[in-house]
Formats: C-alpha cells, structure tokens, sequence
C-alpha cells in the first residue's frame, strides 16, 4: 500500500498576483511535507488547492496516478483535512462535533471510540461541556481528536499548532512522526519549528 | 469546432477577430436604426385607435427583446465559463449585464411614456411592465452579486450561477405573472398584444429590433475588447500591442 | 491533561506493538453510508437551532409584528383588512423566512464546517438538502402554522384558514431552497445580508402569486386545486434544480 499525490505545473494567481508558478511536488507515503513561506506566500492557498477545495488554479493533480476529477471520490476517503478554523461547532459538545465528524464519512462509530479519541488529545472530562465554553487550544484538540478517530492515510493541516501548549505540540509533534512511519502522509504549514526528521522534506514558498 | 472553440476562448484571438467584426455590425446598427427610426416614425401610417404615439413601439418592443436576449446571452455565457472556463465568455458576460440593465430601462421607460396617452397614468402594473420590472431587479441583482466579491474568479463563477438560476426562472416568472394579471385585470387594454398589425407597420419594427441587435452586438465586442485589455493588461501580447502602437505613434509624430 | 495525549502518542511510537500500529494506516476504499452522513446533519442542524431557541422564535415575533403595523399604518377596519388579508399575510411571512435565510451557512463558514461538510466524501447536493429541509422545519412549517392565528388578527375570511396554512407550508419550502442558494452565494461576503434579498426576492414571485392566489381563491370559493398544484409544481421543480445551485455556490464561496 503507498498512496501518491502529484501535482504538475501548478500556479495560482490572486488579483493579478502569480502567489506560485510551475510547482511540481510528488507527496508520497512516509512523508512530512511542510511549507514553508512568509505570510501571504500562499501556503494556505496551495494545501486548499492540493485537498481540492480550490479550483482557481492552473496545471494538474494527480491522486495515485489517476487524474483528480476521477479519483476525486477515492483521494476525499481517505483525506484528512483540518483548516485555519477547527470546524468544532461552539452549541455541540465535543462527544457530539466527532460523532458528526465520524458520520460525515458514513461511519456510525460509537460512544467509546468517541471517549478515547477525547482522551487521547485530553480533554476527559469535558466531553459534554457545550465546545464553545473551551478554550481556543482545547476546541483544537477536539479536532486533533479526529486523527485517530477517523484514520486517513492523508492528512492536511494548516496551522495545526495554533493555540496548543507546548506539551501538546511535542505530542502532536510525535503523533505526525507516527503517521508518516506508518506509512501515511502528511502535509502541514506552521510557524512552529519541526525537529528534524529524516522523513521531513521542507516546500519553500514565496 | 473544438478546436474552433478553444481559439474563440484565447483572449488574443477573440481581440484580433473581433477588430474586424466590430466595423460591420456598427455600420449594420447605424444602417437599420436610421431605416427603422426614419420608416417608423415618418412613413408608417398612424394607428386607428392610438393615433401617433403608437410610434413608441418602434423603441418599446425592440428593447424589451433584447432586455430578455441579453440575459439569455449573460446566462450561456456564464455556462460556458463554468463548463469550459473560457475566460473571455465571462468577460463578455461582465459586459452584458449593465447593458441588459440599460435596455430594461429603456423598455420601462417607454412603457411609462406610452402609458401617458394610452392609460393617463406613468404606471399601469401591466403585465409586460411587471416583468419588465422584474427583470430589472434580476439584472441589479448580477451586478451587485458581481461587485461584492474581492476575488475576480469567485465574482465570475457566483455572476454566472446566479444568472442561469435567474435564466431558469425567467420564464416561469414571466408565465407567472401573466397568470396573475388576468386574474385581477381581466380583459383590459394591453399596449402591444394588437390586432394584426399591417406590413407598412410591422415591417419598420422588424428593422429596429436588427438594428438593436446589431448595435447590441457591437457594443459588446467593443466593451469585451477594454475587458481583455484591462484584465490582461500584464500579459505579453498586451504589453506589446501598447508599445506597438506608441511606437507608431512616435512614428507618425517623426514624419 | 495535557500528559494523556503525551501518553497516548508515547504508547504507540515506543510501545512493544509499534509494527503492528505502522501497519495500520491503510488507503480505504470510499464506504458509502449517504444516510449515515445526511442523519446525522439533520440532527446536528436540529440540535443547535433547538439548543438557540432565539433564532427559532425571531421570525416567528418578526412575522407577527410586521402584521401588527398594518392595521395600525392602515385603518383597524375588519372590511379593508378582509381584503388585503391574504396578500399581507404571504408577503410578512416571506420576509420571515428570508431573515432567517442569512444564517443558514453563516455560522459553518465561519467555524470552518463548511470546508469540512465540502470535504466529505459524500455528495454536497444531499448534505446541503438536509440544512435546507431543517430550515424549512424550523422556520417555513412554524410560520405556516402561525398564520392562521394571524389571520383572525386580519378578519381573514372563514373558510381560508388551512388553505393558508397549507399553501405557505408547500410555499415556504421553496422559499427555504431558492433562498438556500442566494444565502450560499453571499456566505462568504461580510456583509451579505441585504445583498441576500436582492438577489433572492424576485425569484420569489412565482411562489408569492399562486401562494396569495391560493389564499384568495378559497375566499372567493374558487378551486384551489390548481394553485395548489402549481405550488408542489414550483416545489418538486426547487427539489430537483436548487441543491445542485446550492452545492455550486458553496464550493464559490469557499474559495473566497
């Protein structure tokens, strides 16, 4: 099992800006990709297009060899999106935001998986505290709770260190090193430094 | 024909050919108006029941034609934009729509004129005004949908989905309202729907509604051609029509 | 609380199964289970509008004080009010329903669920029907069950009442999924409200005149049937068309 996403020739343009041209990336299993770029550079902009929720842009991706529009269904299975916003409604509790997560890919799931996951970021004990009485770091971690709740072997992530302490980023830290050892993929942006890691390879930007 | 479409999609081609269409459709506008306005207004004979103001027809009926053509028109051209993402359908359909809204206009306000002599009133909620109406505030609608969006491309595609749901609805809006004017209306007196109209009545109004057409045309491609140039006014072959033509400038300025 | 998720990764990066965690990430093949999907989002939407009764409520205070004004701006007379009643009564409870239209993604775009409900592998079209059917339940079936109490306010003519009750529930639904689309268009606009009902109104006559025209019709004893068919005509062709409009103008506005 190895998964591949190619892109070929990519560019993006804003406002009569070229934010990149001709990018070629080959993101295959075992990877940590980060990019990397000043503010505006356009790092949010390339991973929106490479989890194709973008389709202002120009040039071809690739998911395991098949072109995007067809493989469209397959490459959204088994991706793992998380954004600048965690997606946690604030009127959910965290128990019930995963439980819509976990439906949304068309798993039931079950109560136990739910509590694990949430212990596993720790937030035991808050599981039916509506989420918009969390903090900003907890409300993420109610997201983080997602990767292992629903495992994909791709996971995009903007920014995921936003607003976590420095405990939960050495864990977070680990938990990608995880991923990628296991075969997955990541491909993440961040302002934090990543330790170094054979398995990280660096896309600079801008 | 698709290769046919592809090149009818590059900005540059689009320019150079409609260089050479734009003369003949403005020479067929000035053409047919002049006729049509000449004929209509001077030679046809006047009308047995509304006496001369009926003349108004001769710009009432060609601008509400072209009011509902030109949404249509906005409505493929977004179509083509979303399906093929051929820039300059969307350019074209950026310029049609305050050009659909003019014509609206035009074709509310001579309705209004009309309704002086024909009702005694500026305003009769007729059935043809009332879409007429409508249709305005679909196009406002296009327009202020295209100017809210920062990004160009997310304006374009938002323009061109809500003018085809708008395309979509047209007619049952029209169908709609004509159903409801003769409920509460019921057999009054319509400003167009005539008895047959004699040729040497209907014949000059065939020559105005071409002759908008042509005019509409051309002042498409006249506007789609500053569209091109101002949206790609960083691309290469801009760059260089501009120094080609300050170059022949200096040129003539030498001589 | 923080040393649980240490733990947690701990375990599985050092712990003695380390082989059998790194063989257990896998590609999966696409599963299925739309219903699963499209439940659980009636239920989500269901719970937080129920969870913030206000927004619930508003449209309904909304469509009973824009009633309230019209005696008063009007004349009180029960003969006058007769007239205007069911024209009053479509027309107030349209604009309830395009109040609370705003929202309808608002808060997904904002909290970022909308780029997740995007990023699901299940068809847009269904998911985002299933918001539209809650709002609908909420807000359209709501109104139309006030109504008839509003019209006793208005001295509507006995005999009309569940013709308006009936004719505003099949009517408001496709107020809720034409409405759907202008508030995908403008979701990601800051301020997209009045744009919203610009857009939207004049798509909204078709449904006002058969609507109203259903309503009266039952006054003047005329058949119904017809208005009402051509509203579950306006409704099933809304059905089939709005959410692929919908799921189009979402995937635009993402793109911001």
């Amino acid at each position: 099992m190895s998964l591949c996403l190619q892109a070929r020739q990519l560019a993006c343009e804003r406002d009569d800006r070229w934010l990149f041209q001709g990018l070629d990336l080959d993101i295959r299993s075992g990877e940590i990709v980060r990019i990397e770029g000043p503010n505006g550079s356009g790092k949010t902009s390339l991973l929106k297009i490479l989890s194709g929720q973008l389709s202002d842009y120009q040039g071809e991706l690739f998911w395991n060899g098949a072109a995007m529009n067809e493989a469209r269904e397959h490459f959204l299975a088994n991706l793992l999106y998380l954004g600048h916003a965690p997606g946690i409604k604030s009127g959910l509790s965290p128990l019930e935001n995963l439980a819509w997560y976990q439906a949304l890919s068309g798993e039931s799931g079950n109560e136990e998986q739910r509590l694990d996951a949430l212990e596993g970021v720790g937030l035991a004990g808050f599981e039916d505290v509506p989420a918009g009485q969390l903090s900003a770091g907890q409300q993420r971690r109610v997201a983080l709770a997602r990767l292992t709740l629903t495992p994909r072997a791709l996971w995009v992530l903007d920014e995921p260190f936003t607003a976590i302490d420095r405990y939960g980023v050495a864990d977070l830290e680990k938990q990608l090193v995880a991923h990628a050892q296991a075969g997955g993929c990541v491909l993440v942006t961040t302002h934090h430094e990543l330790t170094a890691s054979p398995l990280l390879r660096r896309i600079s930007l801008g | 024909m698709w290769a046919f479409i592809h090149k009818l999609g590059s900005p540059k081609w689009f320019y150079a050919i409609s260089a050479k269409l734009q003369p003949w459709f403005w020479a067929a506008a000035v053409l047919l108006l002049v006729t049509g306005s000449l004929w209509g207004l001077a030679f046809a004979p006047a009308d047995y029941q509304q006496g001369n103001s009926f003349r108004i027809i001769y710009v009432h009926v060609p601008a509400a034609f072209l009011a509902q053509s030109i949404f249509i028109a906005m409505a493929v051209s977004g179509l083509v934009f979303m399906v093929w993402k051929i820039k300059v359908a969307d350019m074209a359909a950026a310029v049609m729509a305050p050009l659909g809204a003019a014509m609206t206009f035009v074709a509310l306000f001579s309705g209004a004129v009309w309704g002086v002599p024909t009702w005694g009133t500026w305003w009769m909620w007729d059935a043809r005004l009332t879409s007429m109406l409508i249709l305005l505030f679909l196009y406002l609608g296009v327009i202020a949908l295209r100017g809210a969006f920062t990004s160009r491309d997310s304006a374009s595609r938002a323009a061109s989905v809500l003018a085809m749901v708008g395309v979509i609805n047209i007619p049952i809006i029209k169908y709609s309202v004509d159903w409801w004017y003769t409920l509460h209306q019921p057999a009054s007196f319509t400003l167009t729907s005539r008895p047959t109209m004699p040729t040497e009545m209907w014949l000059p109004l065939v020559i105005m509604v071409l002759g908008f057409y042509s005019f509409f045309i051309a002042l498409t491609l006249m506007r789609t051609r500053s569209e091109i140039l101002r949206r790609e006014a960083n691309k290469r072959w801009v760059q260089d029509l501009v120094k080609g033509q300050v170059v022949n400038a200096q040129a003539e300025e030498a001589r | 609380m923080h040393s649980s998720l240490h733990d947690a990764s701990q375990s599985s990066l050092h712990g003695s199964d380390t082989t059998q965690q790194v063989s257990a990430v896998l590609l999966r093949e696409h599963k299925g289970g739309l219903m699963t999907a499209v439940k659980a989002t009636l239920e989500r939407d269901l719970t937080l509008l129920l969870r913030r009764r206000g927004e619930v409520l508003n449209p309904l205070v909304f469509f009973a004080l824009v009633i309230t004004l019209f005696p008063i701006a009007i004349s009180p007379d029960p003969e006058l009010l007769a007239v205007i009643a069911p024209g009053l009564l479509w027309v107030a409870a349209l604009l309830a329903a395009l109040l609370s239209l705003d929202s309808l993604f608002r808060s997904d775009y904002d909290d970022g669920s909308l780029e997740q409900l995007l990023l699901a592998p299940q068809p847009l079209v269904a998911l985002s029907l299933a918001k539209v059917a809650v709002h609908w339940l909420l807000t359209g079936l709501p109104l139309a069950l006030m109504a008839p109490m509003l019209g006793i306010m208005l001295a509507l003519p006995a005999g009309s009442y569940a013709i308006l009750a009936l004719s505003l529930a099949l009517g408001t639904a496709s107020l809720s999924l034409i409405g759907a689309i202008g508030a995908a268009l403008t979701v990601g606009l800051a301020r997209g409200g009045v744009l919203l009902s610009l857009l939207v109104l004049p798509l909204y006559i078709p449904v006002l005149i058969f609507g109203a025209g259903a309503v009266q019709a039952a006054i003047f004893g005329d058949g119904v049937s017809a208005h009402l068919a051509i509203l579950g005509a306006l409704l099933a062709a809304s059905l089939m068309l709005a959410p692929w409009a919908i799921a189009a103008s979402l995937r635009i506005s993402i793109n911001g």
